[in-house]
């Protein structure tokens, strides 16, 4: 359906799109700094893929620092061990991979994924919704939920480049706030109902057109997608686990690269995974958690075959709003805690290695006596891998992307 | 054009505190809308489903206990083969379980599932929930404003559980709404708050079944301690929000308060199985303080205490106050109506219908533009009141679950999202066309005149461009589908 939309970019452009990329360009006039590298010819045509985590992860049982003395007995129950046939992946000695990641261990060992530990934004409190808003807000504090930082940073393009003009994906019915905002968003998930007609949605354009701005937007951008996604031959397949489950977290990667591998796709998505709040039960090399790290292991694998032909210029950002408590909870689980990990993966990623500056793990290496303390702002990062994957500069990032951030420099050289 | 003008007024009004219209009720609601939507506060009480599967928690207990045994004798017996995911492995089964062992619901695709050699009667746990969903649709399909059934999946998202969580959540989230949510909805908030609180699919949920006092007998002896998820989120999401000036000492405090609140076991000793029991065994022992205040309180009437202190919070007030009114007003919630509702909530000791008159009779609330997007549990109860028909579970489930709402089980404790940036997004938005477009189809030989359906349920909101959109339509399944993704349907 939609096929009589398939022309190209600018001629399907509406004229409120066109406002909402001139205000991008207008913001642009001041804040950029004229010089990309991408812009030269035969230079790199990014694809950078941000995976939220929502309900903190245990980036003690996801990356267990084996070598940390105080480890095994924080994790009485679920700790992971070296040896034995439910053994962790040996990383760089001291650091190990969860049992049910073998994907990312392979691409760790092919250079193609880097491992950041006690990692965190800049928020300091335990709530979910909280955190999740300040990691996709890009706010250096909660209660700012009108955009996401991937939103803004696609603002924060040139009007004229090819991957301003072509939008942020967001993956799900409801998209993740980090690319929510003015510049244009398209949405995508995977299909669970017949689809409508198309005379239908035309219709609905014509009456949104004359009455309601706002829905008019929406479906615009709806078609758009739609259009991409049926000349990507991805319609028909409906049904499958949701964002918690192990085959929905393939589907929805595999999805998601669908899109954004496409020459006519959008360079840049966000989608979530869910069910990461182990609480109680949260097993250790089999379980709970396990059964999750396996979905994002497998998402792993279905990015690196959707993207292979532009896998070299990939970067793919996993990050969740905070960490779970150093040591084990009276139900074998894990309550809200603060440094976690974030992975980066994809063949533009400079990987084959930790990068953590290891707080340890005694109890007065903790933070508040209780949580893996941070030492690298997971922002700091994202703002590492944007600068190089896109040429933005530290100005731009500091005052646009992640308002207030001038202190916190880019993390440098993440990126081939 | 005064007259107009508050028949417009009173539509808006209809939609945005109830479900919309039914066939015929038209003209005389619109202009009755206000004192229609007192009345029913008035009457002050909630009506309960009919037709569930079973009365009470009790009831449920001794089933769930009882097939918790059936499966493990069947999965003995048959040891050999590979178990196909027992019940009590599913700590978090995937969100779209229900597709595949219920019955398929409407709108999927048929080819989906061909491999299954079924259709075998869905297991316990999901019958339960297919009944109490089919039962509480019913009930609000039938409902005259719907005022009573929004305040109901209101208060019911504030105090959310979820049948993802485990087989307990599956099977008692219809009866939760049922005895913690719908006998309070015009009560206290004080009351409800208890009432959720010691649900026993609501200590499921957050974990506090397992949460142990380190001091207490069974800490001692077992070397297992607290959960604090319970007490978070009773802070953060259910009394006084956020930012509502607690710490995280306060969290493990009332973690400990609330030690022993518990649902009873299949032994019975401490009370009905499945039932709420406050069990002495796991309480952490002595007086321990809560924002400042100790509570010295034996066993339960400590946590009862706790919780009614932060019932009566002034940051309670201001929290629900704001949530009600970004519920059925505006995502921007008006800061003179928030005030408004917080001094209410504060004056009357948190009486509930003093805060609900105090809304109606607002005109900020009642002449604020129509910006909402309709939820997709009411898009889906609105169009089957609009409509006439009546869904079976599949058609019900479906499409809920296609947008992004299924009943009972939202992605986290803070429920579902109240605002259009999660509902008007793009994908949203066409996923709610193909929904449309399948009960366009659905009702097409139920409506014979879709401009009059028109004319009918939207009355004078109804635009000139929407009556002439369905007029044009080349099919009755089309200008169904055209009418109810108008945006005078679609907001409120």
């Amino acid at each position: 359906m939609f096929d009589h939309r398939d022309d190209d970019d600018c001629e399907r452009m509406t004229p409120s799109r066109r406002a909402v990329l001139g205000a991008a360009g207008a913001l642009f006039a001041w804040s950029f700094v004229p010089k990309f590298a991408y812009a030269a010819a035969g230079a790199r045509d990014p694809r950078f893929v941000v995976v939220v985590l929502r309900g903190a992860l245990d980036g003690l049982s996801a990356v267990p620092p084996i070598g940390d003395p105080g480890y095994a007995a924080l994790r009485e129950g679920i700790a992971l061990g070296k040896d034995g046939p439910e053994a962790a992946l040996p990383l760089d000695g001291f650091f190990y991979l969860h049992p049910a990641m073998p994907n990312l261990a392979r691409l760790y060992g092919r250079g193609q994924a880097a491992i950041v530990h006690a990692a965190a934004t800049g928020y300091r409190e335990r709530s979910h919704f909280d955190g999740q808003d300040v990691l996709e807000s890009g706010q250096p504090g909660p209660g700012h939920t009108a955009s996401g930082w991937l939103n803004r940073l696609l603002a924060s393009l040139p009007a004229g480049e090819s991957i301003a003009r072509k939008g942020v994906l967001g993956v799900g019915v409801v998209p993740p706030l980090v690319v929510r905002g003015d510049a244009p968003v398209l949405g995508w998930a995977p299909p669970r109902m017949a689809r409508a007609g198309s005379d239908l949605a035309m219709r609905l354009a014509d009456l949104y057109a004359q009455r309601d701005p706002g829905l008019s937007a929406a479906l615009q951008q709806a078609v758009e997608t739609e259009g991409l996604a049926q000349r990507h031959g991805m319609e028909g397949k409906t049904g499958g686990g949701g964002p918690d489950s192990a085959e929905g977290m393939r589907r929805i990667a595999a999805g998601a690269a669908g899109l954004v591998g496409a020459d006519d796709g959008p360079r840049i998505a966000a989608l979530a995974f869910e069910g990461w709040d182990t609480h109680a039960n949260e097993g250790g090399a089999k379980g709970r958690l396990a059964n999750l790290l396996g979905g994002l292991d497998g998402a792993f694998a279905a990015f690196e075959t959707g993207l292979a032909p532009v896998w070299k210029d990939t970067v793919v950002m996993v990050v969740t709003e905070f960490g779970r408590t150093a040591a084990v909870n009276g139900t074998v689980g894990t309550d809200h805690g603060t440094g976690t990990v974030a992975f980066l993966v994809g063949g533009a990623v400079k990987g084959g290695r930790m990068i953590a500056d290891w707080p340890g793990l005694n109890p007065e290496q903790l933070y508040q006596n209780r949580d893996l303390k941070p030492t690298t702002d997971i922002r700091a990062v994202a703002k590492g891998v944007v600068a190089d994957l896109f040429g933005l500069s530290g100005p731009v990032l500091a005052e646009k992307v992640f308002p207030g951030t001038g202190d916190l420099k880019p993390v440098q050289g993440l990126v081939v | 054009m005064a007259e107009t003008g508050n028949l417009t007024a009173g539509g808006i009004a209809l939609q945005r505190f109830g479900l919309g219209a039914r066939p015929g009720q038209g003209e005389a609601m619109r202009r009755e809308a206000r004192d229609r939507l007192l009345a029913e506060v008035a009457a002050g009480s909630a009506p309960q489903p009919q037709g569930v599967p079973f009365p009470g928690v009790a009831e449920i207990g001794r089933a769930l206990f009882a097939f918790a045994d059936e499966q493990k004798r069947e999965r003995e017996a048959k040891s050999a083969a590979a178990p196909a995911a027992s019940p009590e492995s599913q700590g978090m089964p995937p969100q779209a379980e229900q597709g595949t062992a219920g019955p398929n619901p409407a709108g999927r695709s048929e080819m989906a599932q061909p491999a299954k050699p079924q259709p075998k009667e869905p297991a316990l746990p999901f019958r339960t929930y297919r009944d109490e969903v089919k039962a509480r649709v019913d009930l609000a399909l039938a409902a005259e404003t719907g005022l009573c059934e929004r305040l109901t999946l209101f208060w019911s998202n504030h105090f959310c559980v979820s049948v993802a969580k485990s087989n307990i959540g599956r099977m008692m989230a219809g009866v939760y709404e049922r005895e913690a949510i719908r006998p309070h909805v015009f009560g206290r908030f004080e009351d409800l708050l208890l009432a959720a609180e010691s649900h026993p699919a609501m200590l499921d949920f957050l974990d506090n079944r397992e949460s142990i006092g380190p001091n207490s007998p069974a800490g001692r002896r077992r070397g297992r301690g607290l959960n604090e998820n319970f007490a978070r989120e009773i802070m953060e999401l259910h009394t006084l929000g956020v930012s509502g000036g607690y710490s995280q000492e306060d969290v493990t405090n009332l973690a400990r308060i609330l030690t022993g609140w518990t649902m009873a076991g299949r032994d019975g000793r401490l009370g009905f199985p499945g039932s709420f029991v406050f069990n002495p065994g796991l309480h952490e022992p002595g007086a321990t303080p809560l924002l400042g205040r100790a509570y010295g309180q034996p066993d339960l009437a400590q946590g009862v205490a706790a919780l009614t202190d932060l019932a009566h919070h002034p940051a309670t007030a201001q929290f629900i106050a704001t949530k009600l009114v970004r519920h059925f007003v505006a995502d921007d919630p008006p800061s003179r109506l928030v005030e408004l509702l917080a001094a209410t909530f504060r004056r009357s000791e948190g009486d509930l219908p003093s805060v609900y008159r105090a809304l109606i009779n607002s005109d900020d609330a009642w002449k604020a533009p129509a910006t909402k997007m309709r939820s997709p549990q009411e898009f889906l109860l609105a169009s089957y009141r609009a409509t006439g028909l009546k869904p079976n579970f599949g058609q019900i489930l479906g499409p809920l679950a296609a947008m992004g709402q299924p009943f009972w089980q939202p992605p986290g404790p803070n429920g579902y999202a109240d605002t259009n940036a999660a509902w008007a997004s793009a994908e949203g938005l066409k996923t709610r066309i193909d929904v449309a477009a399948g009960w366009g189809r659905q009702a097409a030989n139920a409506v014979p005149d879709p401009r009059g359906l028109a004319d009918d349920i939207l009355g004078p909101m109804l635009s000139a461009e929407t009556r002439q959109a369905v007029a044009r339509a080349e099919s009755r399944p089309q200008a169904i589908a055209l009418l109810l993704m108008s945006p005078e349907f679609q907001r409120r």
